[in-house]
């Protein structure tokens, strides 16, 4: 459905994306995920055909950004950083002014209308001057006006910035809902949020693409060893060294609060009886054991801090980064 | 609904749910009014003069009261027009719903003709409130029709093309107040190049220099006179300032 291939973008002597190529078939959710200044705004751009690549090109449902925007407009539904809403306009009008640049009327337009303001929960604000609303419902405005014409195709660029949780969790449904019928692309630096909806996640750093894969895998590739945590409310001081002597255990650090420890030991080697027997054995009072998994926070910031991180992933050893790992579960 | 009037539409309500429409409008028409009232005040005084030397007066309010004013009504315009235009490109700049407009299925020439004739319209619109000075003063008085009907065409040609150059700068800019400098700006020196040109006297380059100031096409209009050339000069320039604008909108995507 989107075809990105070796796209350039320079401002003058800055180079904003650099060779970007990636795709997204058709019902697919991508997260477009990076810090701020990545990249993600420009690439968007492109696609949406608010500007020109420098070099390289970009399809949109078979059609050229650069030599048929009118067909590549047509087919997205686009929510920028900012919701482009007219303050002096109420929802209604400015869904219909909306309809109408897009080509809908009559009926059709109505049906639309009604459709995306049931959808976003906007019906208490119709006819509520968008000047007066919320952030909130700004930011819901805006959404309704991309999905307004039904677009096979929606870029949204951070689509949950000023929603409260509630109001996350159901825009996250929403798009989820989209996968399958239409092609979505959203850009975020919420990690969760890239877990929660996409199939697929895109990380990209300092204009380029540093990795793509699903969630999942992308956690799996990074880790280079096993973490488990341990809580111990007795740990002798030499507790260290005794865990150490555990077939398998490579590192141990005192992990936060006295009595918890972070053991690390090699890929595929599960060290949690053998730590649970040496605990209870010798009496330090084993309170709590488990793997943790790498977030998907940590694969962010590990690529984007050490890009060299995925080179080689074969090579583990020399790559010792130490990562900030906080003790929270996947859902793995 | 085709893009072009969807975009004049939205536009013609945005202009009127903004202050800045009806204090342009008050004002141009408080000074219109103010103006065409001390032209006649001062045409009647006038006349009493003559009656009491000659016993008689023939007065011309043609020359005196609307000549008058279609030349005053121009630097009115030259101050009120950019205010009216300078929000336009500027305002959907910086509030960044330029966005909406440029990544929707229509073409950037509708957007500008659009936006355009939403001012153009407003313009038309408090043109037509003044037609009731000389509506009024044709109750009491007799005058010739017809330089007045050439003069109100020569405001509106005027009208279109100090607009146009107020889209073009507001183009240029996300300021509105730098866009409304710009404009006035650009008018003025189309202003002056008419002085420069007298200056340069009857040789080609003064003619040529002339012919590029809107100053002896309007008075040709004002005075009566309709000449294809006038008609074809401020044509052209609404035509080029409105090109300029799209080609400024197209380039600075390319930065």
């Amino acid at each position: 459905m989107i075809d990105v291939h070796h796209i350039t973008k320079r401002y003058g002597q800055h180079t904003a994306i650099d060779r970007v190529t990636f795709s997204v078939a058709k019902g697919e959710v991508l997260a477009f995920l990076g810090p701020n200044g990545a990249g993600k705004t420009t690439t968007m751009r492109i696609l949406t055909c608010f500007m020109p690549a420098t070099e390289g090109t970009a399809t949109v449902a078979g059609f050229d950004c650069a030599d048929q925007p009118l067909e590549v407009k047509r087919r997205i539904g686009y929510l920028p950083e900012t919701p482009p809403v007219y303050q002096e306009l109420t929802v209604d009008e400015y869904l219909r002014f909306v309809g109408r640049l897009r080509g809908l009327s009559g009926p059709m337009l109505t049906d639309a209308m009604g459709r995306e303001v049931e959808r976003l929960g906007l019906g208490a604000v119709q006819h509520r001057l968008i000047g007066n609303l919320s952030r909130g419902y700004r930011q819901r405005v805006g959404l309704a006006q991309a999905l307004l014409h039904d677009p096979p195709v929606l870029i949204l660029d951070e689509p949950t910035v000023g929603l409260d949780p509630k109001q996350i969790i159901e825009i996250r449904e929403l798009i989820k809902s989209l996968a399958g019928s239409h092609s979505v692309i959203l850009s975020t630096h919420i990690l969760p949020e890239a877990t929660a909806v996409c199939q697929r996640v895109v990380i990209i750093n300092g204009g380029r693409i540093v990795a793509e894969d699903t969630p999942d895998r992308l956690s799996a590739r990074l880790r280079h060893s096993e973490k488990i945590a341990l809580t111990l409310s007795r740990p002798p001081g030499d507790v260290e060294a005794h865990l150490k002597q555990v077939t398998g255990v490579q590192h141990v650090h005192a992990n936060g609060p006295p009595g918890h420890f972070l053991l690390e030991s090699e890929l595929g080697h599960d060290i949690r009886e053998d730590v649970a027997r040496l605990a209870v054995s010798k009496h330090w009072g084993l309170l709590e054991l488990k793997s943790i998994s790498m977030t998907l926070e940590d694969v962010f910031l590990k690529l984007t801090r050490h890009e060299e991180g995925l080179a080689q992933p074969a090579d583990v050893a020399s790559d010792r980064v130490v990562v900030n790992v906080d003790t929270r579960e996947s859902p793995s | 609904m085709t893009p072009v009037s969807t975009i004049l539409s939205k536009e013609l309500r945005s202009h009127f749910v903004s202050p800045v429409v009806y204090v342009v409008g008050s004002v141009f028409l408080l000074i219109v009014g103010l103006l065409a009232y001390l032209y006649i005040v001062f045409t009647g005084a006038q006349a009493i003069q003559l009656m009491q030397v000659q016993g008689q007066a023939q007065i011309n309010l043609n020359d005196l009261v609307f000549r008058n004013l279609f030349s005053s009504i121009r630097f009115v315009l030259l101050i009120i027009l950019p205010i009216l235009t300078m929000r336009l490109f500027a305002e959907e700049k910086k509030l960044r719903t330029f966005e909406l407009l440029m990544t929707s299925p229509i073409g950037l020439h509708e957007i500008v003709a659009g936006k355009f004739m939403s001012v153009f319209v407003l313009f038309l619109g408090l043109l037509g409130l003044t037609t009731l000075i000389p509506l009024t003063l044709s109750l009491f008085s007799d005058f010739d029709w017809y330089p007045v009907l050439t003069g109100y065409l020569g405001l509106a040609l005027l009208g279109a093309l100090f607009l146009s150059v107020g889209v073009l700068a507001s183009a240029l800019t996300e300021n509105q107040v730098v866009a409304a400098f710009v404009s006035f700006g650009l008018l003025l020196l189309l202003w002056l190049l008419a002085g420069l040109g007298s200056l340069l006297g009857d040789s080609t380059a003064g003619q040529v220099v002339s012919y590029l100031s809107f100053m002896e096409h309007y008075d040709h209009l004002v005075r009566g006179l309709i000449d294809t050339k006038d008609l074809v000069y401020f044509v052209t320039a609404l035509i080029l300032m409105l090109f300029l604008t799209h080609r400024v909108i197209d380039s600075t995507r390319w930065k």
